[in-house]
């Protein structure tokens, strides 16, 4: 039975996802070079019209289709080209036979598509971080199409399709693990961080990297980009409600106070470590905390909510220096941020999981015993170690086909200019401001100018 | 004719401005420059992650005046620009041969 407050939410929720993505191209491309800006933001961008268009061509079909076994793949036919989810006339006229349009659950099935589309899109975006500044875009292109295909669908039917919802069988985390993944902990972050870190190790450092610190460009672009992940965060973790009810509610209070009890306590760790809070540790604890309760807000108290923020916010902000330690170069984090922020919302399931909450389990500090917690470990694990190898084994292919970086020469230039002939900021007298391309006034309209001259002279 | 090369602190130019008005000095061209002498830079931290800023802001004044107007040049904005801790910047004076106006094709001192 269609529902129209449902579907409502799920139309906007969509759209608030959407908006992630170019959130994201802002919050990443605030943090690189002035030179590279522009590749970061088309490395999110792209993957909006790549992937939408893989998902409607077969990504649905293999996320959400009917388990062709194990529960590891949905069929790819079974709703290719969204075949068979579209039907009947919506123009129903009076009198005439009733609309037959298919559902999932209470809301059109084209609604829960382009909701569960963005979910693919933004994963797929967050990988981008970790190669910044140096790897080809016709490779990235490759890399995310084989990438959404081979690891992000699947992993989608391991985790979000449940037994007959959009289809009679769905994946294993979801019905036969029964790991609580609410909005995408396992499948989107897990999955995003460990392929970041997978690329970035295939793809090698920066020149002169850590040698040489990269200093963030335009922090304004990342504070404005982390609120408007946040904005669209409720669409992600409310919006998987997939309905507009009393789980919405408490998935979206949690969602709004595990945020800020991430960014508080990555504030107070850098205030006690480097001595000042920072604006740009203020947005990236938030987007931990938003990492870190997105597997997590349909099973905790809001109380809970804080602790796994506050949890998560200290974790993420010392997990940024391993890369320093262990000498991979992880641009902008994203193995500090979504994969250790993703790993501690799963795991913290296992934890402060509580009955009073809407996915109705104990965990083990509410005498739930570690139940709840090793299934939690096990989902975690698994997407964990199968994107690692598999986003491996594809950087791999990438880089034997049409290998990935730039040349030194180009990566020196900035990436802006040699992989998309453009340039991000032109404030310069000589261009941009009535330098060359300005032509000369003429003679009949200068009169201001000498005006002024004039009025110096005398 | 002298021109005058004044290195300053951003936040001096309108007291140096405001001197030099004061003895009669008609023009000058202001840029923004970057540099370090004893003052050093300091040092930002990004992720916890220490990036050292060597080159601090300035303001670079450049003053052409007659010969007989140079030295009070300098000494105003000495005067303006002095705040008495380290960093306060340089002033220099060097020899200029000529100087013509764009618009009137006029030479010398007429020029200034």
């Amino acid at each position: 039975m269609l529902d129209t407050g449902d579907t409502a939410w799920m139309l906007a929720s969509s759209a608030l996802v959407l908006l992630m993505t170019p959130g994201l191209a802002l919050f990443y491309g605030g943090m690189v070079r002035s030179k590279t800006v522009l590749n970061m933001m088309m490395m999110s961008i792209s993957a909006l019209g790549l992937v939408g268009v893989l998902w409607v061509l077969y990504g649905y079909s293999v996320a959400f289709g009917n388990d062709v076994g194990g529960g590891l793949l949905g069929n790819p036919a079974e709703y290719a080209g969204l075949r068979g989810l579209f039907g009947g006339t919506y123009l129903a006229t009076e009198g005439g036979p009733p609309v037959a349009v298919p559902l999932v659950g209470t809301i059109p099935a084209t609604v829960f598509v382009a909701f569960q589309a963005m979910f693919a899109v933004i994963t797929v975006a967050l990988i981008s971080g970790a190669v910044a500044d140096r790897m080809r875009f016709g490779p990235w292109l490759l890399f995310a199409g084989l990438w959404a295909t081979i690891v992000y669908f699947p992993v989608a039917h391991w985790v979000f399709a449940f037994n007959g919802v959009t289809a009679q069988t769905g994946g294993w985390i979801a019905n036969n693990l029964k790991a609580i993944d609410f909005a995408g902990g396992t499948a989107v972050h897990i999955n995003a961080g460990a392929a970041g870190l997978a690329l970035a190790l295939v793809l090698g450092k920066r020149r002169g990297w850590p040698r040489e610190p990269m200093r963030p460009h335009n922090l304004t672009l990342v504070m404005i980009g982390a609120g408007l992940l946040w904005f669209g965060w409720f669409g992600f973790n409310a919006g998987s409600a997939v309905a507009s009810n009393g789980v919405a509610g408490i998935t979206f209070i949690n969602t709004f106070v595990a945020t800020g009890a991430a960014m508080l306590a990555w504030l107070l760790t850098e205030r006690i470590r480097d001595g000042k809070p920072t604006s740009l540790g203020a947005a990236s604890g938030l987007v931990a905390g938003l990492v870190a309760i997105t597997p997590s807000c349909s099973s905790v108290s809001p109380l809970g909510a804080i602790a796994v923020g506050a949890i998560a916010g200290v974790l993420c902000a010392l997990a940024v220096g391993l890369k320093f330690r262990f000498g991979y170069d992880d641009s902008l984090d994203v193995v500090g941020v979504h994969l250790v922020g993703g790993l501690a919302g799963t795991l913290l399931v296992g934890f402060f999981a509580t009955t009073a909450a809407p996915a109705g389990v104990n965990g083990l500090f509410y005498g739930g015993g570690v139940n709840q917690l090793w299934r939690q470990a096990v989902g975690a694990a698994a997407v964990l170690v199968f994107s690692f190898v598999m986003s491996l084994i594809l950087a791999f292919i990438v880089k034997a086909i049409m290998g990935l970086r730039v040349t030194d020469e180009e990566e020196a230039t900035g990436v802006d200019e040699t992989e998309h002939a453009e340039t991000a900021y032109d404030f310069s007298t000589l261009h941009g401001i009535g330098g060359i391309g300005t032509p000369r006034p003429s003679a009949a309209t200068n009169a201001a100018a000498e005006h002024v001259t004039a009025g110096k002279e005398s | 004719m002298k021109l005058v090369t004044a290195i300053v602190k951003p936040f001096v130019l309108e007291d140096v401005k405001g001197a030099l008005e004061q003895i009669g000095v008609l023009g000058m061209t202001v840029s923004e420059v970057q540099g370090y002498g004893r003052q050093k830079g300091h040092t930002e931290v990004y992720r916890g992650a220490e990036y050292s800023v060597d080159f601090v802001p300035k303001v670079r004044v450049e003053v052409v005046a007659d010969d007989t107007l140079a030295d009070k040049v300098v000494d105003a904005i000495v005067e303006a620009a002095r705040t008495g801790k380290i960093g306060d910047g340089k002033v220099w004076v060097i020899p200029v041969e000529s100087v013509i106006r764009v618009r009137t094709g006029e030479r010398g001192t007429d020029a200034i």
